[in-house]
């Protein structure tokens, strides 16, 4: 049985093999994801449309907006689904022998996360702030600032983390980078462009059409930050402990 | 090490990036079809991921370009910027210096949701545990194919155990294929 799935995993990997003698080689600059149109606008354009340094921003949170936008609404449906297929799944209290730790926190463990967890927390506001200069935005500064708290839940347990950041704000955080998004997108649908074109926000804002995309961005990706932030920690929480949300590791 | 224009050197060789994707495209595949523990079969959905990821990074390489992000000289808030009163639109010869931002971009959100979406895979994976005390897909098969057989006999008690056994298994299988799917 175990032997027959081979088959289709040959074939596929024998087409894939196939197939890629016609794919272009390493690195090679003439290759239809390089050459295209749409890559060397992206690269000749960005600063122009919107003065962000970094293409990977600009293209993210501006040129794919929509993308994006759904991108984090999948991560916030994804946390919601897994809220509510373990909730109250086991009667709180009830303990498989499995699960008993018996011991107190570690001290040198402990002690080493409080130092980091501050600068953890640092280091994820830097990496979402400077996205638009350096490598970064919403999507890596909230998965840092989720790795803190779960670093919090790993270290003393799951009441330590959860009475910093209970699992009701983790809901309304994650909703409120959504609406923050969404909020922005029809903002300047509202001033008379499109949905999600950041530079009808020159009208309210005090900078040129270009500067208005550059800042709509900043704030589209901390919609992106809170929600990831909020969802990963929702995620670490409930898996960790089957939906109790309570007890450590 | 190979002849010039030899299949092998342009397999080895010169399209490494793509054998490499293959082989670990198969290894999540195979995990995902012949593994029977449901989070084995997840690792194999992660290593397959990886696989699509390392792809798509790979066609985004080329050759003496930097990272998607502006050199100084053309920053449009630096020198160059300000000379001209604005920034100003790259020319081919710069254009050739930089890396195509797009396969960075899809797979920076397709990790991120490959996370969320694994979270979601193992709450399932949680759920069938409390449910029924295993995770392995054999076990689960014969105790879906027994809580079936006891609700039928609930609903419609059938004294001939031998008919009703025979009709029940072909639906049973049937329902228990999506849920596999699903990992």
């Amino acid at each position: 049985m175990k032997s027959l799935s081979l088959i289709p995993v040959l074939l596929v990997g024998f087409l894939l093999v196939f197939a890629a003698q016609d794919f272009p080689e390493w690195g090679n600059p003439q290759s239809p994801a390089s050459k295209s149109p749409v890559s060397s606008h992206f690269i000749a354009e960005t600063g122009v449309d919107t003065e962000v340094p970094n293409m990977v921003t600009a293209v993210l949170a501006d040129y794919r907006g929509f993308d994006t936008m759904f991108e984090t609404v999948v991560v916030f449906i994804a946390g919601m689904a897994v809220l509510a297929i373990l909730k109250n799944s086991v009667k709180k209290g009830s303990v498989r022998f499995d699960h008993i730790v018996d011991v107190e926190p570690d001290l040198i463990v402990t002690n080493t996360v409080r130092l980091i967890v501050p600068v953890i927390q640092i280091f994820a506001f830097y990496v979402l702030a400077h996205g638009h200069v350096s490598p970064g935005g919403g999507f890596q500064g909230g998965v840092l600032m989720g790795a803190s708290f779960i670093l919090v839940a790993l270290s003393w347990d799951l009441e330590t983390a959860l009475a910093r950041f209970p699992m009701n704000r983790c809901i309304i955080v994650a909703a409120a980078g959504i609406i923050l998004y969404g909020g922005i997108g029809l903002l300047s649908m509202f001033l008379g462009g499109e949905f999600l074109d950041y530079a009808e926000l020159a009208k309210v804002l005090p900078v040129s059409r270009e500067m208005a995309r550059y800042h709509a961005m900043l704030g589209v990706e901390i919609g992106v930050g809170l929600t990831v932030t909020a969802i990963m920690f929702a995620l670490y929480a409930n898996l960790s402990s089957e939906g109790k949300l309570e007890g450590g590791l | 090490m190979f002849e010039l224009g030899d299949i092998l050197n342009d397999l080895f060789l010169e399209r490494l990036n793509y054998l490499i994707y293959v082989v670990l495209l198969m290894i999540g595949l195979h995990a995902m079809i012949a593994k029977n523990n449901l989070i084995k079969k997840l690792i194999g959905m992660s290593i397959f991921q990886t696989a699509i990821i390392l792809f798509y990074v790979s066609i985004g390489v080329k050759a003496d370009a930097t990272i998607p992000i502006y050199l100084p000289e053309h920053d449009p808030h630096g020198e160059r910027a300000e000379e001209a009163g604005g920034p100003v639109a790259l020319s081919v010869t710069e254009v050739a210096g930089y890396a195509n931002p797009l396969p960075h971009v899809l797979m920076l959100t397709a990790i991120v949701v490959g996370v969320a979406t694994l979270g979601l895979a193992l709450a399932l994976t949680q759920r069938i545990y409390q449910g029924y005390g295993t995770i392995e897909e054999d076990q689960l098969l014969v105790k879906l194919e027994r809580e079936d057989g006891r609700t039928r006999k609930d609903e419609q008690p059938v004294p001939d155990a031998t008919k009703s056994k025979s009709t029940k298994k072909t639906p049973t299988k049937r329902a228990s294929k999506p849920a596999s799917k699903k990992k």
